[in-house]
């Protein structure tokens, strides 16, 4: 065999390899879409959407409930996540001068980003739960806030610093003072990027239970005082999901399937604006 | 031992004893520098790379203050005033010293925002005076007609020599009184190059300029006077065509026959 002909031979061998593992991994992702959209498209009905939970048994129980507090817990977390993600964001890499302090700040988000979830919710537990002695939607919104900061902080950070920085010293140049700088112009060539971390972080959270758990905690009905236990869809979808009742368990599937959707659309989203932006170039 | 020509003209620009030192350097990047700019004209800095001019250039509008600790000495003078005191407005200063960059640096914005930034930012609103000046920076720019039918598009669809002249047409809406290039071509194919500096030629009507160019024959043909700057000092500042013809010193010879550099 010659030199080349062996060549050939390892190139077809490492192609077939990794298309295999492509297959393989994507196999299971339709996998699991599948099943989710057989078993949540089932499971789906305007009831719903339109009805809060009842007992098992009772074929009229629904979501509602979940889905509200739902976007109660999500949208509370992105008024406070968001705003102070972007500005933090803002502070290391248009504020800090690379100081020792914005470094150490970049290496703790980069900590709590992959700290596991459940450490945020034992967090919060701690100083919040425990002292005003019950669950209350507030701790989940900061249990979810705590989570979501780190991501659009280093996101904002890193999409910033792409921005040349002759163009920041063109607007300079023009007598611009800094923060019309940084909102006029810097922000403007950040856009998209910062738009992709804001709803990635978005993303993450909605899927999030475990600091849920001892946080929010749940609630079979519907609740929108923030202050007390609040009912929110990956919580229902563990009770219902792990409940011996049939009719819970369908409902369970549903709002796995509308979760799913719901992410799933975040995250293409989260996609279009990066390619948009590419696609400019 | 410099030799440096005494410029009878109005100045516009005035540099004594000048010394600048970045953060962090133990020697300074432009040592005891004294030079006159004349006014409605264009001095032309030249010098290998690492001389200085770019350092000099961007202390003019006082550029080296985005960053910290950098130290200047000695003085600017302008408008009867030294700049380089810690009560300058440095606002006010970069609307009346502008500046081109070597890369074109439009904004992530349109044409006629692009051009609008700085009267903007001087507080103009009314929507009519403002498309009056957009339209004659961009005539002034030698752009006009390349883009007036879209200037609502995105100004980073325009090609490379089109951005420097939408940048020159932003830099002179605000009407300065000082432009200062930093290689303002180098990034430009010979064509647009030479679009741009038949522009600088026609601005020096209204404006005094002040260019830095690492291409000596670009120094030759648009500049009044010439500047030589070797391990930042001026080595000779003289007539554009007595320091290309019959340079006095040695080391100005040197380097416009191309013996190092």
């Amino acid at each position: 065999m010659t030199h080349t002909q062996k060549r050939i031979i390892i190139n077809d061998i490492v192609m077939a390899l990794s298309t295999l593992s492509a297959l393989i991994g994507m196999g299971f992702l339709f996998w699991i879409l599948s099943v989710l959209i057989i078993n949540g498209i089932d499971a789906l009905s305007m009831s719903i959407f339109l009805n809060e939970g009842a007992p098992p048994g009772n074929s009229d129980g629904g979501l509602k409930h979940a889905l509200i507090g739902q976007l109660y817990l999500v949208g509370y977390a992105s008024f406070f996540g968001i705003p102070l993600g972007v500005l933090a964001g803002t502070y290391l890499s248009e504020y800090s001068q690379k100081s020792k302090v914005a470094e150490i700040i970049r290496d703790i988000s980069d900590i709590m980003m992959s700290a596991p979830s459940i450490v945020i919710g034992a967090f919060v537990y701690a100083v919040v739960v425990a002292p005003f002695g019950h669950f209350s939607g507030w701790a989940g919104t900061i249990a979810l806030s705590i989570i979501m900061l780190p991501i659009i902080l280093r996101t904002t950070d890193d999409m910033l610093q792409l921005v040349p920085s002759t163009l920041r010293e063109a607007a300079f140049a023009l007598g611009a003072p800094k923060y019309k700088v940084i909102v006029q112009v810097v922000y403007r060539g950040a856009k998209a990027g910062i738009l992709t971390g804001i709803l990635l972080g978005v993303a993450r959270v909605a899927g999030e239970t475990a600091p849920l758990l001892f946080t929010s905690f749940n609630d079979n009905f519907l609740n929108t005082d923030m202050s007390q236990p609040m009912a929110s869809l990956t919580v229902t979808m563990y009770n219902y999901a792990t409940s011996p009742y049939e009719d819970w368990q369908k409902l369970g599937w549903a709002a796995a399937f509308i979760l799913s959707m719901f992410i799933l659309t975040l995250n293409i989203l989260g996609r279009v604006f990066l390619l948009k932006k590419r696609g400019k170039r | 031992m410099a030799t440096i020509i005494e410029i009878n003209k109005e100045k516009a620009l005035e540099v004594k004893n000048f010394e600048f030192t970045y953060a962090g350097a133990d020697t300074p990047s432009v040592k005891k520098l004294s030079m006159p700019v004349a006014k409605h004209n264009i001095t032309a800095l030249i010098g290998p790379s690492g001389c200085g001019k770019t350092t000099l250039l961007r202390s003019f509008n006082r550029m080296h203050d985005l960053y910290p600790n950098n130290k200047y000495s000695g003085e600017i003078i302008f408008k009867d005033r030294n700049i380089l005191t810690s009560k300058e407005d440095l606002i006010k200063l970069r609307i009346q010293i502008g500046m081109i960059f070597q890369k074109p640096t439009a904004f992530p914005m349109s044409i006629f925002d692009n051009v609008a930034y700085g009267l903007k930012l001087q507080g103009i609103k009314n929507r009519t005076e403002l498309s009056t000046r957009v339209e004659k920076a961009l005539k002034d720019a030698a752009i006009w007609n390349e883009v007036k039918d879209r200037l609502k598009h995105d100004a980073n669809g325009l090609s490379g020599g089109q951005q420097q002249r939408l940048c020159i047409a932003r830099a002179v809406a605000v009407e300065p009184e000082v432009l200062l290039f930093d290689e303002p071509t180098s990034a430009l194919d010979p064509i647009s190059t030479a679009g741009i500096e038949e522009l600088i030629v026609e601005l020096r009507e209204r404006v005094s300029i002040i260019i830095v160019t690492h291409n000596m024959q670009q120094a030759a043909r648009v500049s009044d006077y010439t500047g030589f700057m070797y391990l930042g000092e001026l080595v000779e500042l003289g007539r554009t065509e007595e320091i290309f013809v019959t340079p006095k010193e040695r080391l100005t010879e040197e380097y416009i026959t191309g013996k190092f550099g």
